[in-house]
């Protein structure tokens, strides 16, 4: 579904990628797990547009995007839920999901949209009229994911959707997850969690300093010695 | 708020309800512009009409640069640069078109035109051929205005924050200096004659001002351009344009995300600020008793809008619009001390009344209360907060009074002290990013009178 082949990001004279090729299939869920700094949040922004990469190509469904610009990305099916939850803490839930279908104009379907997302979230139900600055930031990050699922994207990009939160939270978030890939979305996570990320994904990028270190079957990731010493902190 | 699917039903697209939709507000904007022009002005005097007039104005300025500084949380710095360009052009199109079309630069009024004491003659027709031109030279202006706010913005709109704000504060600078460069003699008739068609409209006064312009604003002019531009900005917020302009003002990346073209976005909003400004110029070029100069261009005048728009709360229209009206206000009130003394008579009230609340407020705050988030004392405070500036002031007029001070002269330092001690207490500013309507914003009255839990008598 999406391959991306030797992508390159720089920030002024810093390389942030040096070539890294990845692949999801349809249905997937695949997660990007490293350090900070590693480069995961940069691969993101270069797959959705909003970073433009120095080099290599990204393919989505067939069609080479890596200079597709963000806004037709979305139209394409492609959303991505930005690191930091990046909700409009100055609007509404209700109007933050509004926005999240900001690419379509099919009134009705959105509707139904909107009610399948807060029956995914009830927590956001109750809260449609308030500002997203009020909320918790466990309901901050499910609107995020709502938010993006409001594009109705065939793959969905996730970054760091544990940030910040509560073990219980995380485990809530995760679970979420799993339920929208099992409804159909093909998920691309960005986690530092590798723990969870591992539980949930089927397979797996170990990123450091801007290279494709590892990779593989998430399980198989999980049990190897190096991932479990360096991100799961075990041995 | 209505969600903007339940807004896509209530509004059928039917080209009956699309016309009623476009036709009401005009309705409306010529209603109250009548209304002022017809009804108020003959009974008040030319003073307050004066005021009354300034103070539309300085809301369209408000309102209009609350589009980028408050949906689209852009800093600009520059907003007189676009009164100035509208006033000039609009001024010059209807100064020499008025010699053009009728051989003179005098105004042609009807009834609906003219403030102060400057008046239609008796018998004058509704609408004069001069006001039609009057008309086209204040659009003419605000499109101008609106495409020079395309062009700046085009290239400098992809720059953030401070970045932004230097730009737009050069622009308003270049336009300041390009003025004071035209000619300073105004254009005779035979002079006109002689030089070729281009370089006369560019005959608008220089450093000198450009104060013959036909005056043709009147009550009816600024406040059917006050109500248009109030329900253009409204609409606007509620569209799904202005949800998208809103969310670059909350956060750049995540609007990216979401598929709202930044850059594309934020130009548009930056146009039409500019033509607002522009028409804004339009009626203030004129006005009555103005000469329009490059001063108008300055940032002394772009401050004073940015502090109208900050005062009133960033993204909040009707806050901008009433701090608008405040701080044009204010300046006539410090410079007659006598009536600001009277203000005693509201503000000692206004305190007994606000600390007999704050004792009712604080007695058994119950811990149900207090975990629900119920504020009995916020509606106190707020009474005891605007007790406080309205004494303050009289009591300040009092002193000014006496030691013979003229506090208008003092003006920008109270200024700047009502902004410290609003950034202070209310950094949000009067209203936030809400409007008056927000049921949200009336919490404090709902809390104080809220039933009281616990022990009840049975």
């Amino acid at each position: 579904m999406l391959s991306v082949e030797n992508l390159q990001v720089s920030y002024g004279a810093i390389r942030a990628l040096h070539g890294i090729s990845l692949k999801v299939e349809k249905g997937e869920i695949v997660t990007l797990i490293g350090c900070n700094g590693a480069g995961k949040t940069t691969t993101l922004r270069a797959i959705s547009g909003i970073v433009r990469s120095s080099g290599g190509s990204v393919n989505y469904e067939g069609r080479d995007i890596t200079r597709v610009r963000p806004h037709e990305l979305v139209r394409m099916g492609i959303a991505h839920s930005p690191e930091g939850r990046g909700v409009f803490a100055n609007l509404t839930v209700e109007e933050n999901l509004d926005l999240g279908a900001f690419a379509r104009s099919d009134h009705a379907a959105i509707a139904q949209d909107k009610e399948k997302g807060l029956s995914l979230f009830p927590r956001l139900r109750e809260r449609l009229k308030q500002f997203a600055g009020t909320l918790s930031g466990g309901e901050q990050q499910m609107l995020a994911m709502a938010r993006a699922l409001m594009a109705r994207p065939r793959l969905l990009l996730l970054d760091e959707p544990s940030l910040g939160l509560a073990p219980q939270v995380v485990q809530t978030i995760f679970q979420i997850i799993r339920e929208i890939n099992a409804a159909g979305t093909t998920i691309l996570l960005v986690e530092q969690n590798a723990h969870m990320a591992l539980k949930v994904a089927h397979r797996a990028y170990v990123l450091e300093v801007g290279e494709i270190a590892m990779e593989g079957p998430a399980q198989q990731l999980a049990a190897s010695d190096e991932v479990r010493k360096a991100y799961l902190g075990v041995g | 708020m209505a969600s903007l699917q339940d807004r896509a039903k209530l509004f059928p697209s039917s080209p009956l309800g699309a016309a009623w939709r476009l036709c009401w507000p005009i309705l409306v904007a010529l209603g109250l512009g009548v209304l002022m022009q017809l009804v108020v002005r003959p009974s008040i005097d030319a003073y307050s009409s004066t005021q009354i007039l300034n103070i539309g104005i300085a809301i369209i300025l408000a309102v209009s640069l609350t589009i980028v500084n408050g949906f689209t949380g852009q800093f600009s710095i520059g907003h007189a640069g676009f009164l100035a360009v509208g006033g000039y052009v609009a001024g010059s199109v209807a100064f020499y078109g008025s010699f053009a079309i009728f051989g003179s630069g005098s105004a042609k009024l009807g009834l609906l035109s003219g403030s102060g004491l400057y008046s239609a003659p008796a018998g004058a027709p509704l609408i004069t051929s001069g006001e039609l031109l009057f008309f086209g030279a204040l659009l003419t202006g605000g499109l101008v205005a609106a495409l020079l706010g395309y062009a700046v913005g085009l290239p400098s709109l992809r720059l953030r924050g401070d970045y932004l704000a230097i730009v737009t504060l050069g622009f308003g600078e270049i336009v300041r200096v390009l003025i004071q460069q035209t000619p300073q003699v105004l254009m005779t008739r035979e002079a006109i004659a002689e030089s070729p068609a281009w370089k006369v409209p560019l005959s608008v006064g220089g450093s000198l001002g450009f104060g013959n312009v036909p005056k043709y604003t009147s009550l009816f002019w600024v406040y059917a351009a006050v109500v248009i531009t109030l329900i253009f900005a409204y609409r606007l917020k509620q569209s799904s344009t202005g949800r998208a302009l809103l969310s670059i003002r909350e956060d750049e990346i995540a609007a990216e995300a979401m598929g709202v073209r930044t850059t594309y976005y934020k130009v548009w909003g930056f146009a039409i600020a500019a033509f607002f400004a522009g028409i804004a110029g339009g009626l203030y070029a004129h006005t009555l008793g103005i000469s329009l100069s490059p001063v108008d261009a300055g940032f002394q005048k772009s401050f004073d809008i940015i502090i109208m728009v900050v005062l009133g709360g960033l993204g909040s229209i009707s806050g901008a619009a009433i701090a608008a009206a405040i701080v044009t206000y204010l300046p006539e009130l410090l410079r007659s001390p006598e009536t600001l003394e009277k203000f005693a008579v509201i503000g000692v009230p206004l305190l007994v009344v606000g600390f007999a609340m704050l004792g009712m407020a604080s007695r058994n705050v119950s811990e149900g209360e207090r975990r629900a988030g119920v504020d009995r004392r916020a509606l106190p405070r707020f009474i005891l907060g605007l007790g406080t500036i309205i004494l303050g002031l009289s009591v300040l007029a009092f002193f000014a009074r006496k030691f013979k001070i003229n506090l208008g002269d003092y003006r920008l330092i109270i200024y700047a002290l009502a902004l410290i001690i609003m950034m202070i207490t209310r950094p949000q500013g009067l209203l936030g990013v809400r409007e008056v309507w927000d049921s949200a914003l009336y919490r404090p009255v709902r809390d104080f009178f809220a039933p009281r839990h616990g022990r009840r008598a049975s």
